[in-house]
């Protein structure tokens, strides 16, 4: 996997974005010593980065996430070892940006370093799925404002249309069409396609760049598989 | 039929109370509920509503108030201890006899609390948030799928019984993501000839009022309205029976925890224990007639909540105490693992 320093996710609040920097930052892992992942999310009080805090240390993957993530302080802060991932070009690094423009805007104080040192990439995520991304003038909007508020490009998408763990190979194979229209729209290439790993073997040699994820715990742990009993509705 | 999206719960909610015709929002922020809010303040605009941030909670359901004496669908939402600020306002709706639909994504409590999720506010919103004798209906939804189903079915029964709905979610039913197919607008056949829309000099004042001067008319107020209530507990309780054909076991819980008491009874099953679970999805009215029927099915009952064990007296009413109840509970924000209700629903074999 050819990687620049630093590997930004940003786009639509829901779109995956915390799922795939994780899974990033694992396989970043394999192939180096120095990783870390932020999680810039202002947005979000629930599905941190710090759900996956025991498993990322176990790893020997380094978290920077607001002392204040899943805590029962509603206080949208910045961690400050930020500012030293940003700077300190001896790690890689993957950073979870909050969703939409708003949760974008809180990315901007870093931008100027990051253009300066110019090696970077910034990943839109898309899906499908979501009814404000559902089609490409409504996604290409969205990625806009984003863009509008914290001043990075984009350079590439990563398409991760998905209906949680309910998604079908289907699913991901319809989206297809739509993650290239988008492509030739903004003039982005399509870096990854993401899939849950448990329909991957259903995707092989259908979709290019398959990048295969592994959920957080807690995503099984409130989910039960459709079965559903007698009910009076 | 609507197409399979991917929402958040908060967001589905919102959305289905447009489709159930709601023009009329007004809030104020708090976590967990802030995207109803946000996602209403981007759709009202858009379809001719009304979405107003008050500037209080109790501002907020005072307004709501103002919009149903009209007779138009009118909601706020908050989390709890922004609902405990609206229970003034929640009792006047109920004293005057008007339909509103009022959302409690509920956190961790007393006081400020936490921003995790919560089941605090079961004995607030079951036994009448506010002041006063009343009742509001209270529903407990379970996935996403229910935050947009239960928001069309709240609307529809306020306004039939002409008093105030209540979705007591909690905050992991506002925060998750699952695929959900939005509902269809239904058509309403609910009488609204008492609301205030002007007479055009054509009829008498209606008059929207929680105000009674003489005591013998606020005593017959009162026992209507619990005619009312009688006849909601006869017909409108709601819930769901799984795996409790051949149960010894019967888990009870709602919202967030079962989906959690779910997983762990599949596991319970597999290890051969005969577990099963009563959920409850109607809070108010509360579904007696299932629980006390089970109780001579059944060795024993688990509760599944978070908190200290409020609708634990509900169901120790509802089966007459006939069989012991224990409790499964987690607070503050935490929620149990399926292992901890496991080992719960082992303790009661």
């Amino acid at each position: 996997m050819e990687t620049k320093r630093l590997t930004l996710f940003a786009g639509h609040y829901g779109s995956g974005k915390t799922n795939i920097a994780l899974n990033f930052a694992r396989i970043l892992r394999q192939q180096t010593e120095a990783v870390t992942i932020a999680d810039l999310d202002i947005v979000n009080p629930y599905f941190r980065t710090k759900d996956s805090e025991a498993a990322l240390a176990a790893e020997g993957i380094r978290l920077i996430v607001s002392e204040y993530a899943n805590s029962n302080v509603d206080l949208p802060a910045m961690p400050k070892e930020i500012y030293g991932l940003v700077d300190d070009r001896s790690t890689y690094g993957v950073l979870d940006i909050g969703g939409d423009d708003r949760g974008a805007l809180a990315l901007g104080r870093y931008v100027p370093a990051i253009l300066e040192e110019n090696n970077y990439e910034m990943l839109a995520v898309i899906n499908k799925a979501r009814p404000l991304t559902r089609t490409v003038e409504d996604t290409l909007a969205v990625l806009a404002e984003i863009e509008g508020a914290c001043q990075l490009p984009f350079t590439g998408i990563v398409n991760n249309t998905n209906f949680g763990l309910q998604t079908t190979a289907e699913d991901v194979l319809g989206s297809l069409n739509y993650a290239e229209e988008v492509s030739r729209a903004s003039g982005l290439p399509i870096k990854y396609t993401c899939a849950d790993e448990r329909i991957c073997p259903e995707l092989e040699g259908k979709v290019p760049n398959l990048f295969p994820l592994k959920l957080q715990k807690l995503y099984y742990m409130i989910n039960t598989e459709v079965q559903n009993g007698k009910s009076n509705i | 039929m609507s197409e399979k999206v991917l929402m958040k719960g908060n967001e589905a909610l919102a959305e289905a109370a447009i489709i159930a015709g709601c023009r009329h929002y007004f809030g104020y922020p708090i976590t967990p509920q802030t995207e109803v809010a946000a996602y209403m303040a981007k759709r009202m605009p858009k379809i001719g509503g009304t979405f107003l941030q008050a500037e209080s909670e109790i501002a907020a359901i005072n307004m709501v108030y103002g919009a149903a004496s009209t007779g138009h669908r009118a909601m706020t939402s908050s989390s709890s201890p922004g609902i405990s600020l609206k229970c003034e306002g929640i009792s006047y709706l109920a004293g005057a006899d008007l339909p509103a639909l009022i959302i409690n994504v509920q956190r961790g409590g007393p006081g400020l609390g936490g921003i995790q999720p919560g089941q605090s506010d079961y004995f607030l919103a079951t036994r009448g948030p506010g002041h006063g004798d009343f009742h509001v209906l209270v529903f407990a939804p379970s996935g996403v799928q229910e935050m947009a189903d239960l928001t069309l079915k709240a609307f529809d029964l306020a306004e039939k019984y002409r008093m105030p709905s209540m979705i007591l979610a909690d905050g992991t039913m506002g925060q998750m993501m699952e695929p959900v197919v939005l509902p269809e607008p239904q058509e309403s056949h609910n009488d609204l000839s008492w609301a205030v829309t002007g007479t055009n000099m054509e009829r008498e004042h209606n008059i929207v009022n929680s105000l009674y001067l003489q005591p013998q008319d606020l005593e017959d107020m009162n026992n209507q309205r619990f005619a009312r209530y009688a006849e909601i507990e006869k017909k409108e309780a709601m819930w769901e029976e799984f795996m409790m054909e051949d149960a010894e076991i019967c888990v009870v819980s709602y919202g967030i925890t079962a989906r959690i008491a779910r997983n762990a009874i599949n596991e319970a099953r597999k290890q051969g224990i005969k577990v099963g679970m009563i959920r409850p999805i109607t809070l108010w009215p509360f579904p007696k007639a299932p629980l006390a029927a089970a109780a001579d099915k059944v060795k024993h009952f688990v509760c599944v909540e978070l908190n200290m064990g409020q609708m634990k007296e509900d169901v120790e009413l509802a089966i007459s105490c006939k069989k012991p109840v224990d409790l499964c509970y987690r607070v503050g924000g935490m929620i149990p693992s399926p292992t901890e209700v496991l080992e719960a629903i082992k303790k009661a074999m």
